[in-house]
C-alpha cells in the first residue's frame, strides 16, 4: 500500500480527502508532528483557511522544515498548493518557499470563486483519463503566479486566467479540490497515487 | 466559465429528512446520507444539511450524518444548525462538511463571523439569512423564521460581508414551502449589496422558478427541497432545463 501522510493543519475537513486517498488505493495516515512523516511515501497537503494562519500552524507543529527538506512527492491542494510558493498577497507573509512564485488575488466575480468550473488540462500524466475542459470545485480568492510558466500544467478562468495546477521537480499544485470533484477528482487522485507507487 | 450551482437542501431533524411549510408541518423524506448520495449521482453540485432542531432545542449538528455522508460523497458539503461558537464549528469541519452556516447564533453576536472566518477562512464560513418582507424592505428573522430582529436584512447582508462571510444563503422566508418561486427583488436587493456568491432559497416550484434566480445580478447557486426529494422534478430534468435557457450548467451523465 502506498502510505501518504496528509497534514493535519488542524483547522478543517479532513474526512474527504482521506477518504478519497482510501477509494483509489492509497494508505493515508493523518500527520500532526515530524515524526509522523516517518515511513510516508508521499505528503499530502491539503489546504484550508488562509495562508498566514496554515504556515503559523505548521510553524507551531514543526513541519516547516521537514516539509522544506522533503525529497520525494508533495501534492499540495488549495490553500496547501499556494503555501510551496515563496510568498502570498493574502497575508503578506512567506510561504514554504518550494518553488519560486507568489500567491496573488484573482479578480473575478463573484469572489471567493466558489463552484465548478473548467479546467484546461496538459498532458501532465496528473491528468491521464481527464478530458482538457472537465469540470473541477474551487474555493478560493487568490492563486499562485510562478516565476516559471512552463511549470504549469493547467488553467481556469475566473475574470482572467489563472493557473489551476502546477508541477515542479516533486512538487505537484492543485488549486481545486480533487476530493471534491466527483469522478473527474478521483481519477487525478489515482493517477497521484499510482505516480507514488511506482517511485516508491 | 464558472457555472451556477444546483443545491439539494436536506431539512433534518431527530436523524431524519423532514419537510414543512414554513417550519411547521414536518413530514418525514428519508435518510439523510442515502439521500445526499443520490443527488450526487444524479448531478447535484453541492449538498446542503440544516439540522432545523438545532438552534432551538439547544442540541449539536449531526455530525455522525455529516461523517458518514462526507466518506460516500465526493462534491462539496455545507452543514449548519445550533452553530455558536468556533469550537462547534470546528466540529462540524472535522467531521467531514467543507462549508459551515452560521445564522441565530451570528445576530446575538456577530463577531462570530470575525472569529470564525480568521480561524478558519472566509470559504468556509456560510452566512445564512432568513428574510421577510417588511414595508418595501426585508427584516432578518431567527429560530427558524419565527423571531423577528428588526435587523435590515441588505444591511446585514452588507455587514456579515464585511466580517468575512464568503457566501450568503439568502432564505425568503415569505416564499419558503411556497412554491411561489424565489423573491427575485430580495436576490437582486443583495447582489448589489455583496461580491460574495449568494445562494437563492425559499419558493422552488419549478425550473422556470430556478432560471429565474439564476439570471445575472440574481443568485450565484439555487437550493431547493421538496421539488427534488418527492421527484417532481429530478435534478437531471432540472439542470437540462436550466442549461437550454442559456444557464452556465454543469451536466453529468447519470449512470
Amino acid at each position: 500500500m502506498t502510505r501518504l501522510a496528509v497534514i493535519d493543519h488542524g483547522a478543517g475537513n479532513l474526512v474527504s480527502i482521506q477518504r478519497a486517498l482510501e477509494v483509489v488505493g492509497g494508505d493515508p495516515r493523518i500527520a500532526e508532528n515530524p515524526a509522523d512523516l516517518v515511513g510516508a511515501d508521499a505528503i499530502v497537503l491539503p489546504g484550508v483557511g488562509a495562508t498566514g494562519a496554515a504556515m503559523a500552524r505548521l510553524e507551531a507543529q514543526e513541519l516547516v522544515e521537514p516539509l522544506r527538506s522533503w525529497d520525494g512527492p508533495l501534492l499540495g491542494i488549495c490553500v496547501g498548493m499556494q503555501l510551496l510558493f515563496d510568498r502570498s498577497d493574502e497575508d503578506g507573509g512567506n510561504c514554504l518557499g518550494l518553488v519560486p512564485g507568489s500567491v496573488q488575488a484573482i479578480s473575478g466575480r463573484p469572489l471567493p470563486h466558489m463552484g465548478w468550473n473548467d479546467v484546461w488540462t496538459s498532458d501532465d500524466p496528473i491528468f491521464d483519463g481527464v478530458a482538457p475542459g472537465s469540470l473541477f470545485t474551487f474555493v478560493h480568492s487568490y492563486a499562485a503566479v510562478p516565476d516559471d510558466p512552463a511549470i504549469v500544467t493547467a488553467t481556469s478562468d475566473h475574470g482572467g486566467r489563472f493557473v489551476a495546477a502546477v508541477r515542479a521537480q516533486t512538487y505537484i499544485g492543485l488549486q481545486f479540490h480533487p476530493e471534491r470533484s466527483g469522478a473527474s477528482g478521483l481519477r487525478v487522485l489515482g493517477n497521484f497515487v499510482g505516480e507514488v507507487r511506482r517511485a516508491a | 466559465m464558472l457555472r451556477s450551482r444546483i443545491i439539494p437542501c436536506l431539512d433534518v431533524a431527530n436523524g431524519r429528512v423532514v419537510k414543512g411549510v414554513q417550519f411547521v408541518n414536518l413530514t418525514d423524506e428519508g435518510d439523510p446520507v442515502e439521500l445526499a448520495a443520490r443527488y450526487t449521482a444524479d448531478g447535484a453540485d453541492e449538498i446542503c444539511f440544516l439540522d432545523i432542531t438545532a438552534s432551538y432545542e439547544n442540541r449539536g449538528t449531526l455530525l455522525d450524518i455529516v461523517r458518514r455522508t462526507a466518506e460516500h460523497v465526493f462534491v462539496p458539503l455545507t452543514v449548519g444548525g445550533g452553530v455558536r461558537t468556533v469550537e462547534d464549528m470546528r466540529a462540524v469541519l472535522r467531521a467531514g462538511a467543507d462549508k459551515v452556516t452560521v445564522n441565530t447564533a451570528s445576530i446575538d453576536r456577530p463577531d462570530l463571523i470575525n472569529e470564525c472566518s480568521t480561524a478558519f477562512g472566509a470559504q468556509c464560513v456560510v452566512v445564512a439569512v432568513d428574510a421577510r418582507r417588511s414595508n418595501g424592505s426585508w427584516e432578518v428573522y431567527t429560530h427558524g423564521g419565527r423571531k423577528p430582529t428588526g435587523i435590515d436584512a441588505i444591511a446585514w447582508i452588507r455587514d456579515v460581508t464585511e466580517r468575512g462571510a464568503g457566501e450568503i444563503l439568502l432564505t425568503s422566508m415569505d416564499r419558503d414551502g411556497t412554491k411561489d418561486g424565489y423573491d427575485l427583488p430580495l436576490l437582486e436587493a443583495a447582489r448589489a449589496a455583496t461580491s460574495v456568491p449568494i445562494v437563492a432559497s425559499g419558493g422552488a416550484g419549478s425550473p422556470a422558478d430556478l432560471i429565474a434566480a439564476l439570471q445575472p445580478g440574481r443568485a450565484d447557486a439555487a437550493l431547493a427541497a421538496s421539488i427534488f426529494h418527492r421527484s417532481e422534478y429530478p435534478i437531471p430534468v432540472v439542470k437540462e432545463s436550466l442549461a437550454e435557457a442559456g444557464i452556465p450548467m454543469r451536466i453529468v451523465e447519470v449512470a
